[in-house]
């Protein structure tokens, strides 16, 4: 399953680093951060629960770039 | 602006206020460090507090970390020589802060400007209500439903006319600029904008289904797939910071331990550590980091535009490295209808050998009789015409103002016992005869479209080296088109299933580095545009499964598009190749000068904001592609 959140960030290398931060979250297949429309797209691994994965996502993008947001 | 760049610029403001006021304070020792110390946390808290939470989440290689580190060692080195000279510490902040405000705010800008390119997305819908007009949410309007489009409105949802006449302009789709008649029973597609007269629309779609969204969509998400040049940018920052973090420490540490031990010269440890400071300011990899993305995100939007809806910046470099060209026949190159293409051997005007034949045909229904009509042009007197007999398999004989007209193929005139001319020309030919009288021949065929020629020219003229044409048509008449056309090679006679066969042969025979790319009309090569290196779709407006197929989609059926997306792609990777060597060009050579002792932090600064402005600004060119 793959979703679309909007994410506000201010600079490309944050940007990549968040989409970094999110790959490597349990229960994500993959996700891509693109920076120029601020969105991350967010591919699910069979069976998890989307909204507990953002959670975990958003407090792992939070971690490699405090000053960023992902709006579930 | 917005709220966060506004406190930024006034951070700035603030900061620089502050620091030339300070320059003509005479103070020396603490109250003078005290006093430099309120601008530098002005312009530079948010930077040290972000460095300090990258270290506490163990994420310290960042260029908060670099600036951090630099201008705090700057204060520390001046403090330590009681130099007293603070004034560069806060610059190379101020300037690092005003570089990513200008960064900030050309990227804001260049998103609103994209998003204005595609300004289609329909606000409302009008539907009559008790012979009122209402404006609803266009996902509020149900299939069949009957929407109202008003001079000057955007169509918010495909439809089909049923009432009212009016030109519609669909250069936001199509980049077109000449617009369309619209009448009662033609099918509208969303996204076109009403000029003239009013128009009532049956919708055949939901608005989530409707051109205009899937379009919107298309764009919006384009940039999500990354190229490989992206790739390598983000794989090289995050190889590149804790490099030049190393390279830092160790032109701090090295050169003095060598001097001391090694050469038996002082160590002189303040002028190393200052070097390896302003090796940090200079490091910084903001101007690749952020030009690149933002360089395809330009080249995307400017596309779209010009009616080429490019799916990803992947394919952007992948177009822009096409090499061999495959095109479908029928639909791609030729009009896919049948028109009149000549007039032989006639005794008479074309016109009126033309008006003969299309009354004679008037009765019936065949696709040919349709393209006799419009050859004519004018509209049909049926009553000119009387006792019609159609002969199956022959042709037509009938009385047209009391004349006998025949036409009909050879059979026919072997039948009425008339000498005809056999044709040379391919396609379908018609032989008229006349009171008995033979009267010449009509060619009816597939019409090249009138770009065709050009559009092949203009490709070789881009690059391309080989152009290739596959159709199930008959071999004569592919020879005789790819010959008019001036295209390479030519596979004729093939099924469906064959085309696959040929491009994936095609595919084997050339270089890796060269691509292809296969145009077609989406409409049942979906297969074939899959599995070429890059799939184009022409004339796409309004199906589903070209825009769904291909990478690349043609709005218009101009096949002039095709070399135009090529030129765009070219551009636009050129400035991507631009901004990565410029950028890391300069900053090597930057680096360079700083170990060598030959450029101050003032330089470093400037080099790393200056460069970073002109790749943006180099980037934001990839949006205009007019003239390209």
């Amino acid at each position: 399953m793959k979703k679309t959140y909007k994410i506000d960030v201010d600079c490309a290398n944050c940007a990549n680093k968040m989409e970094q931060a999110a790959r490597q979250t349990a229960g994500v297949a993959d996700a891509t951060v693109n920076f120029m429309t601020l969105k991350m797209i967010v591919e699910f691994e069979e069976g998890q629960d989307p909204k507990a994965v953002m959670e975990q996502v958003r407090k792992n993008c939070k971690k490699v770039e405090s000053d960023c947001e992902v709006y579930l | 602006m917005s709220k966060k760049q506004k406190n930024m610029l006034v951070r700035i403001l603030a900061a620089a206020v502050l620091l030339i006021v300070l320059n003509l304070v005479p103070v020396s020792g603490w109250p003078r460090f005290a006093l430099y110390l309120v601008p530098y946390l002005v312009i530079g808290y948010d930077i040290l507090l972000k460095a300090l939470k990258g270290i506490k989440n163990r994420q310290v290689f960042d260029e908060n970390f670099l600036m951090a580190v630099a201008t705090v060692g700057a204060i520390a080195l001046a403090l330590y020589e009681q130099s007293g000279d603070y004034t560069e510490a806060i610059a190379v902040m101020l300037f690092y802060q005003i570089g990513e405000w200008f960064q900030s705010y050309a990227v804001g800008k260049s998103r609103r400007n994209i998003s204005d390119l595609m300004d289609i997305r329909p606000d409302y819908a009008n539907i009559e209500r008790d012979g009122r007009l209402e404006q609803i949410d266009p996902d509020e309007v149900g299939i069949g439903s009957i929407i109202v489009v008003q001079p000057g409105e955007k169509v918010p949802i495909d439809g089909i006319v049923i009432e009212g006449d009016s030109t519609l302009n669909t250069s936001a789709l199509t980049g077109e600029s000449l617009p369309r008649e619209a009448r009662p029973g033609d099918e509208i597609i969303s996204g076109c904008i009403n000029m003239t007269g009013v128009l009532k629309i049956q919708t055949t779609r939901e608005f989530g289904e409707s051109t205009v969204s899937k379009i919107l969509d298309l764009v919006e998400n384009a940039s999500s797939r990354k190229s490989k040049s992206e790739a390598f940018i983000s794989k090289f920052a995050r190889v590149y910071t804790p490099a030049v973090c190393g390279s830092a420490v160790a032109l701090a540490i090295l050169p003095p331990l060598v001097r001391l031990f090694g050469l038996g010269l002082p160590a002189d440890w303040a002028a190393w550590i200052y070097r390896a400071l302003t090796f940090l300011v200079a490091s910084c990899p903001c101007a690749l980091v952020i030009s690149i993305p933002l360089s395809f995100f330009a080249g995307i939007g400017g596309a779209s535009k010009a009616g080429v809806l490019v799916k990803g910046s992947n394919y952007l470099e992948t177009l822009s490295q096409t090499k061999i060209v495959v095109f479908d026949k029928t639909g791609t190159l030729t009009q896919g209808v049948f028109e009149v293409s000549g007039i032989h051997h006639n005794e008479m005007e074309n016109a009126r050998l033309l008006e003969y034949a299309a009354l004679a045909e008037s009765a019936s229904s065949h696709p040919i009789s349709k393209s006799l009509q419009k050859a004519y042009g004018k509209e049909l007197d049926r009553s000119r015409v009387s006792d019609i007999q159609e002969i199956s398999g022959n042709g037509v004989i009938a009385k047209v103002d009391g004349i006998e007209v025949a036409a009909g193929n050879d059979k026919l005139m072997d039948r009425l016992g008339i000498a005809y001319i056999p044709c040379h020309s391919i396609g379908t030919i018609i032989h008229m005869a006349v009171d008995g009288q033979y009267a010449g021949h009509i060619v009816i065929s597939d019409v090249v479209k009138p770009h065709a020629k050009d559009a092949v020219q203009a490709l070789k003229a881009a690059g391309v080296r080989k152009t290739v044409m596959l159709t199930g048509d008959r071999r004569e008449v592919a020879q005789q088109v790819a010959e008019g056309l001036g295209i390479d090679q030519v596979y004729s006679e093939l099924l469906p299933a064959d085309k696959v066969e040929k491009v994936e042969e095609l595919l084997s025979l050339k270089p890796e580095k060269a691509k292809l790319a296969f145009v077609g009309d989406g409409i049942n090569d979906a297969p074939v545009l899959g599995r070429a290196d890059i799939g184009i779709a022409m004339g796409a407006m309004g199906s589903d499964a070209a825009i769904e197929a291909a990478d690349v989609v043609l709005m218009d059926d101009d096949p002039m598009q095709i070399s135009k997306a090529i030129r765009i792609s070219r551009k636009c990777l050129g400035i991507v190749y631009q901004n990565i060597v410029f950028a890391i060009g300069i900053k090597l050579a930057c680096l360079l000068l700083v170990a060598l002792g030959l450029a101050n932090m003032w330089l470093a600064i400037f080099a790393d904001v200056g460069v970073m402005i002109l790749a943006v600004l180099n980037a934001i060119r990839a949006m205009f592609v007019k003239k390209v």
